[in-house]
């Protein structure tokens, strides 16, 4: 970890390269003590360094990522073997698990409908926000773009911090007596604002909010820090057009961030209002129990808009971050440029734009105005246009390139695969009329785990891989990486290419369990063959975990500062950069990042000066 | 972060990061405003809606919350110029205004309780006390920072550092956005009743 000594004292290169026409910013005059980093508390739990706060993000959304997957795969076992006695699981479910007379234990169905609601949360946020966006953009804006650190490390501190209090009462809420909320993570109301709606709706959903109000701090914190950093710290010749398209993606997924989040917030508060001070902004006129309660007026669409005002541009939050990780580690490992360099940047701002008047297409069956609901379907459906852009560009980068085949690699093939599958579904789901027919159904589950959480979920193993070397110094063990990628490709598709068949044949989602309907009882065997899959795959995910626990002790040493042969400002960095990132000056940028294979050259990196008369950037990168 | 914020970094930009920073914060924090306020838009197209007046203190607490704004950026003015004595008046004048706030717009609330707008009944009112208290929070908020300012300006040896003159521009951009806000917000309501 950071605490071995820095190898490998020989200049480099870029070292001299620096040394000459670097920038001295003085950053090392004046340090009597390192104050980031003078002892451990300082060093590894309230740090703000920005590495360390990106491990910390990593770690946290990988625990969050186990207890999450974990559940699915206790809600699987019941919709696989809904016959089987699971008093087995009692020590670990306890109550949870109903034990009948005669020794058969089953799970609580309303403890499944909590199972559900919190691998969703948990997968959304935790992992797939906080875990994703949170670990890489701390860790590459500020050494891709050539800064010291954040523009506030102590806001970057307490964007961790909070994210931790978020989890922390999330997980606390998961020990209730009363379980965890078990409305849907998209927590609709009644079953939210109502706190005696079932038994979660009460302590549990309280805890929820409470929960999601940090997370969405947290975001926010983090959010205006990377957007700040990325605009105001580049480094000398830093252009925003020779940016790497990592930094691109997480640039606008915190501008989308920071514009989306404040609205689920508000759609929180006015939740909390109805919750606890009696309004009704939410609930109308209800009767429970033949009880007329005092609600008056509300409308419980006015939280869908809210929310999807979200929750839409949420799954872009996921997916850029995966997409510009995608881009550079494709471009690195097929050493070639990357495919449409401008075309990448403006789709991704185009998908950015579009994902912000999109939301109406969660609410097709909510009573929207049918002819409100054409706009959505052509805004929806013109998402796939930059979309296949990128597609495009990302095959063009691959095509005739030498593809190194590792693990990080592969998982980037892997997630355009991914991408492109579960895309071409989300045009059936765009179109309203469709939709009428597959709303809820697990064609929509299908889609959307391909799409984002599968699709996100590559991205974030191919940046792991990738950087893994700068963050700790060591590989990850190619071996197992390969079988991790193989048995997940295939254990994903497996999975959720037979949930397409369920949902087209109108099989509803969030179902305890189907036997008892004619309709879907014949769909035993494939439910308990997706059941076995997503049990293989998630053995895999804990290969990988021990993968990268051990690799950090014992992994291969890193032994050259740019193992990948890579053009981007990080690897110019001693091998374990300590705080401040480079030793002296920091680097002064004269091309950009994907110089490949250009003029017989493998790689040339962004601190190289341009040679007399040279092409840069991109012009001419392709003649 | 003390060597970071210094002057010795390298910047893109003349605008000092912290306050970018906090302008781009007041950007989120709009967005928490506009969405309350498109739910309000949505809500009310959805009929079933009770019209009623906005009280009148909350038009006079505008012209409050603008004058708190106007002798903030006076002091800053002050602080700048080496007037001590007008500086420090002026910082508590804004402060003493912005308390003001606070206490006019309890008073309006009360006013609209008596004529039987309740917080709980018909999202109408519930939406006009919900929106205008959240926009009481971030000028509760404002108000910390200026008793951060306060306790400074009365507590320290009067110099003009660029940290003390930096910290004095961050409490004035927030306090001029939340009072921006709630000129945003009584348009709004003025607008849509």
């Amino acid at each position: 970890m950071g605490s071995t000594p820095v190898v490998a004292p020989e200049k480099t290169r870029e070292d001299v390269l620096i040394e000459e026409q670097g920038f001295d910013d003085h950053f090392h005059d004046h340090h009597h003590g390192d104050k980031f980093q003078s002892n451990f508390i300082t060093k590894y739990v309230f740090s703000m360094d920005h590495k360390i706060i990106a491990k910390q993000f990593l770690i946290t959304g990988m625990f969050w990522a186990l207890i999450g997957a974990g559940m699915s795969i206790i809600f699987r076992l019941q919709l696989g073997f809904p016959e089987e006695n699971f008093s087995w699981l009692r020590p670990l479910l306890g109550n949870w698990i109903m034990v009948d007379a005669e020794g058969i234990g089953t799970l609580d169905p309303q403890f499944y409908y909590a199972l559900v609601t919190m691998h969703g949360t948990i997968l959304v946020f935790f992992v797939l926000t906080a875990g994703l966006s949170g670990t890489f953009s701390n860790l590459l804006i500020p050494l891709q773009i050539g800064a010291r650190d954040m523009a506030s490390p102590l806001l970057n501190m307490l964007s961790y911090w909070f994210f931790f209090l978020s989890g922390a009462i999330m997980f606390a809420s998961l020990f209730l007596s009363t379980g965890p909320f078990s409305g849907g993570w998209t927590a609709y109301p009644p079953l939210s604002a109502l706190p005696q709606a079932s038994t979660g709706s009460g302590t549990g959903m309280t805890m929820w909010t409470v929960s999601l109000v940090f997370f969405v701090v947290s975001v926010l914190l983090g959010g205006i820090n990377y957007i700040t950093t990325v605009l105001n710290l580049r480094t000398k010749g830093m252009t925003m057009w020779r940016l790497p398209l990592t930094i691109w993606a997480f640039f606008v997924t915190a501008i989308i961030g920071l514009l989306s989040f404040p609205v689920l917030a508000s759609g929180f508060f006015l939740m909390m209002c109805d919750r606890g001070l009696g309004t009704s902004f939410y609930l109308s006129e209800i009767f429970v129990g033949g009880q007329a309660l005092d609600y008056v007026g509300g409308s419980p669409i006015l939280y869908q808009h809210l929310f999807w005002f979200l929750g839409h541009p949420e799954v872009y939050i996921i997916i850029l971050p995966a997409m510009g990780l995608v881009s550079e580690v494709l471009s690195v490992h097929a050493r070639k440029p990357i495919f449409g360099y401008k075309a990448m940047v403006f789709s991704i701002l185009a998908i950015a734009f579009l994902s912000f008047i999109v939301w109406a297409h969660h609410m097709f069956m909510s009573g929207v105005n049918p002819w409100i609901s054409n706009f959505f379907v052509l805004f929806t459906l013109i998402i796939a246009v930059p979309s296949a852009v990128k597609v495009f560009n990302w095959i063009t980068t691959v095509y005739r390139g030498n593809l190194r085949f590792n693990s990080a690699s592969l998982f980037a093939v892997g997630f355009v695969s991914m991408f492109i599958s579960g895309g071409l579904t989300g045009l059936f789901l765009g179109n309203s009329a469709i939709d009428i027919q597959l709303h809820d159904t697990y064609f929509v589950v299908a889609h959307f785990h391909i799409v984002m959480g599968i699709a996100a979920f590559f991205g974030m193993f191919s940046g792991i891989y990738n950087w893994y070397p700068k963050m700790y110094g060591r590989f990850m063990n190619e071996t197992l990486g390969k079988i991790h990628f193989w048995g997940t490709l295939i254990g994903a598709y497996a999975i959720f290419w037979p949930m397409h068949y369920l949902g087209l044949a109108g099989v509803p989602r969030r179902y305890y369990r189907f036997d008892t309907f004619d309709a879907f009882s014949h769909f035993g065997a494939m439910n308990k063959f997706i059941t076995v899959a997503a049990i293989v795959v998630f053995a895999l995910q804990v290969l990988f975990v021990v993968n990268f626990f051990y690799s950090i002790w014992k992994g291969k040493k890193v032994t050259t500062r740019n193992p990948w042969g890579a053009n981007t400002l990080e690897w110019t960095t001693p091998i374990n950069p300590g705080h401040g990132n480079w030793p002296g000056k920091i680097p002064t940028v004269t091309r950009w990042a994907y110089d490949y294979g250009k003029d017989g050259k493998e790689f040339v990196s962004q601190v190289e000066p341009l040679a007399e008369g040279e092409l840069t950037d991109g012009e001419g990168a392709h003649h | 972060m003390v060597a970071l914020n210094d002057k010795n970094t390298v910047r893109r930009s003349k605008l000092h990061p912290l306050k970018f920073l906090l302008v781009i914060s007041c950007a989120s924090m709009m967005m928490l405003f506009a969405g309350l306020t498109s739910a309000y838009i949505v809500r009310r197209a959805g009929g079933n809606w009770l019209e009623f007046k906005l009280p009148n203190l909350f038009f006079i607490n505008t012209v409050v919350i603008l004058m708190s704004s106007v002798a903030l950026q006076a002091a800053y003015h002050f602080f700048k110029t080496g007037k001590e004595k007008l500086y420090k008046g002026l910082l508590f004048s804004a402060f003493i205004l912005g308390l003001l706030f606070i206490v006019l717009q309890y008073q309006g609330w009360l006013n609209m309780h008596s004529i039987g707008v309740e917080l709980t009944g018909n999202p109408a009112g519930s939406f006009v006390y919900v929106i205008s208290g959240v926009h009481a929070a971030h000028i509760l908020a404002g108000l910390a920072a200026l008793t951060v300012a306060l306790v400074q300006a009365f507590s320290l040896k009067y110099v003009v550092t660029p940290r003390r003159k930096l910290r004095f521009e961050l409490t004035l951009i927030y306090w001029h956005f939340v009072g921006f806000l709630w000129l945003y917000l009584l348009t709004f309501f003025v607008i849509q009743s």
